[in-house]
């Protein structure tokens, strides 16, 4: 099939990844379970796996879905 | 459990895959121009896409609710389905049945059958799948609207309706390759949703040390947390070792399972039967793009799948430690209870006096109670006045009963802000969800080929199978929907599931296995040997019984013959006894009856009829035996550190 897969999974988790760490930045006191900025971490986790991914779709050679 | 309030955060999480899961559906509807591309994704995905989504087809319901649910009832003991159960299973499959399934260019499993046997072997087996596949994506789904009803307060109805409409649209739109997928997706977001959780249970439970020994006080009082009856004391590893407590004997470990019932019950006939011969992950190995990935497909799966107990088992056992732990304020949650009944049970602890008024406060909730919580929550009340809700927390303490199936969602509750909880959520979804395509997908393909085509519509063109592949689609969803109110009698949902795998799998992989791999198996042999082997599970159910139990759906209805220590010893013996059922039967009538195919129409079918396949031009890496070989040893090495 002609859609590579890691196109979709990078670009969502760089997207929640962002979202969450951003998140924890903004609303650090929200944002902790037993004492640790828990969304800041793993959003931090999040995004770097989502930009792993995309640069893995882009060595991969393929280009991103038009639709 | 109070329904807890989402903020932006969550939802926006929760949209956000919804939006890429649907989206990828649709990025992948241009593709979808025959019956194949649709049911079969025509054999074009790599190899590690199709491992990822043979496990994360399997990460339904069963997975992350059922096996946290058996991690707190069970202990470390569990991690049998995969250490003992899961990875020989697709070891094998990939190193023997792989090459029959995908070298036959059979298009499912019952489509192999008929090539191997006849029409009647097919038919049973594909009458019998799909029943099996409605069932489990009914399961599937009731778990997920259970969830979004406590955890959100939606309505049940409207939550089945919403979720399955998810899975409707993508799988309508792209097919096997869209569920395939999405299946990866899924899988990282399980895995990404539920580490976090597991790392701040543990961190709470003060490590992998506390937590044992917590759990060495629930082995040797497991009364206390209302795990096991008042009086059952078991050895102190009973939680934390895989191996002493099940050679120790049924009375010594939880499961109330022997060796014999594990290894050739789970190990051999439940697993075998599940991992090699149920269609919904062999139709993600068949989807492969040759027979290389196509055999590789099981082992890729096998390496996350080795270590999933750490991610789905731990967090039970994190629960049944923590609920020792009276300074954490945690126990697994009883069964939901309604706050009607709350209500009246705050005024009668209010209002109580004389001897029975336990009695009368275990009425208004509707059940078990511990006397002894409930009698000092009334003298803490007698002495100061409580508020309702400091009672209603007492009364919650004071239940005797617990609802496994929500342990998982209570340590979401307990440890997730804002925002990490939109993440745990979206990864409990997508394993509903995930559940829920891969049995519509395998439901689709079987009886579009297997039973329209076979005996309906024989030689329509490919445009009709395709469209009736689509309505298909939407009919196996509405039926899922009658199967999910089955499956809600149940309160752990892993032993309905295998009870169901233990009717139609366990002798199944019986018939696999004599017809791969011995060429004098008859048709004739096989569906009689097949057949019997149905009924006579659903006999060894009708006339035993584990302990507790009352005969009826449970078992012992026709009369009770034997009794088990456990459901769960119930259903390998049950496997057990149907796989030799089958396995004799299929023997016998085979030798009596005459052979209908020639070794020429066997080639390709049989081992000792096909070409053994070289594989010593691929990297060392690439070839199955030799990767077969290194995961069974990384298998037993996990298996010894738990002994």
């Amino acid at each position: 099939m002609g859609l590579d897969i890691r196109w979709p999974i990078g670009l969502m988790f760089t997207l929640i990844g962002a979202l969450l760490a951003g998140f924890g930045l903004v609303k650090g006191s929200e944002s902790v379970s037993l004492g640790i900025n828990i969304n800041l971490i793993w959003g931090a986790v999040l995004l770097v796996f989502g930009v792993l991914m995309l640069l893995g779709a882009i060595k991969g050679g393929k280009t991103p879905p038009s639709a | 459990m109070q329904a807890i309030q989402l903020q932006w955060i969550d939802y926006t999480i929760l949209i956000a895959y919804v939006a890429f899961v649907i989206g990828i559906g649709l990025a992948l509807s241009r593709y979808m121009k025959t019956s194949a591309d649709f049911l079969t994704s025509a054999r074009s995905i790599p190899t590690w896409v199709t491992g990822l989504a043979f496990i994360s087809a399997n990460l339904g319901a069963l997975e992350l609710v059922g096996m946290a649910a058996s991690g707190a009832k069970y202990g470390i003991s569990t991690a049998h389905f995969y250490w003992v159960g899961a990875i020989p299973a697709m070891i094998f499959l990939a190193v023997f049945m792989m090459p029959f399934y995908y070298g036959s260019k059979a298009r499912s499993v019952p489509e192999y059958l008929k090539m191997r046997f006849d029409e009647r072997v097919r038919a049973l087996n594909s009458f019998a799948f799909a029943v099996m596949t409605i069932f489990a994506s009914g399961i599937s789904m009731n778990a997920l609207a259970k969830l979004l009803h406590s955890l959100l307060g939606w309505d049940y109805n409207f939550a089945l309706f919403v979720s399955s409409g998810v899975v409707l649209l993508y799988v309508l739109k792209g097919g096997l390759t869209s569920a395939i997928y999405t299946e990866v997706l899924q899988f990282f977001m399980i895995v990404l949703g539920f580490a976090p959780v597991v790392y701040l249970g543990l961190k709470d439970v003060g490590g992998w040390h506390s937590m044992n020994s917590a759990l060495q006080t629930v082995a040797t009082n497991p009364a206390a947390i209302y795990l096991k009856d008042a009086g059952t004391t078991y050895a102190p590893n009973a939680w934390t070792s895989a191996w002493q407590p099940v050679l120790a004997g049924p009375t010594h470990n939880p499961m109330g399972v022997d060796w014999f019932a594990m290894i050739f019950g789970l190990g051999f006939v439940l697993s075998f039967g599940y991992w090699c011969t149920n269609f919904l992950v062999v139709q993600r190995a068949m989807a492969a793009k040759n027979m290389t990935a196509a055999r590789n497909t099981p082992l890729v799966a096998a390496v996350p799948k080795m270590f999933f107990p750490f991610l789905v088992i731990v967090p039970g056992m994190i629960a049944a430690a923590l609920t020792t732990l009276p300074d954490k304020g945690y126990r697994i949650p009883p069964p939901v209870i309604a706050q009607a009944n709350y209500d009246k049970a705050i005024a009668d602890v209010k209002n109580a006096n004389g001897a029975d008024a336990v009695k009368i406060i275990g009425d208004d909730l509707g059940k078990k109670v511990d006397a002894g919580k409930i009698t000092s929550l009334i003298a803490a009340n007698t002495a100061s006045k409580l508020t309702n809700t400091q009672i209603q927390q007492g009364l919650y303490n004071s239940v005797a009963e617990n609802d496994y199936d929500g342990v998982i969602l209570s340590l979401v509750k307990k440890y997730c802000p804002a925002g990490l909880l939109g993440l745990a959520l979206t990864a409990l979804l997508a394993s509903f969800m995930s559940g829920m395509a891969g049995n519509v997908t395998a439901f689709n393909t079987v009886f579009t080929y297997d039973i329209y085509q076979a005996y309906f519509a024989k030689g329509k063109s490919d445009a009709h199978y395709m469209w009736v592949g689509k309505v298909i689609t939407v009919v196996g969803i509405l039926l899922s929907i009658g199967a999910a109110y089955f499956a809600s009698m149940y309160n752990n949902c892993m032993d309905i599931i295998q009870l169901v795998f233990g009717f139609v799998n366990a002798p199944l992989f019986a018939t696999f296995l004599l017809g791969m791999f011995w060429k004098r198996t008859t048709a004739t042999g096989a569906f009689l040997g097949l057949f019997c082997g149905i009924g006579s599970s659903a006999l060894f159910h009708a006339l035993t019984i584990a302990q507790g139990n009352t005969p009826g759906i449970k078992g012992g209805y026709l009369k009770v013959v034997s009794t088990f220590p456990s459901e769960m010893a119930q259903n390998f013996w049950l496997a057990a006894f149907a796989f030799i059922a089958c396995f004799t039967l299929t023997l016998v009538i085979s030798m009596a009856t005459a052979r209908t195919k020639s070794d020429a129409d066997l080639k390709g079918l049989v081992y000792s009829l096909t070409p053994k396949i070289v594989d010593n031009n691929a990297p060392i890496y690439q070839r199955p035996a030799v990767v077969g070989v290194v995961l069974l040893i990384v298998c037993i090495i996990l298996n010894l550190i738990f002994w």
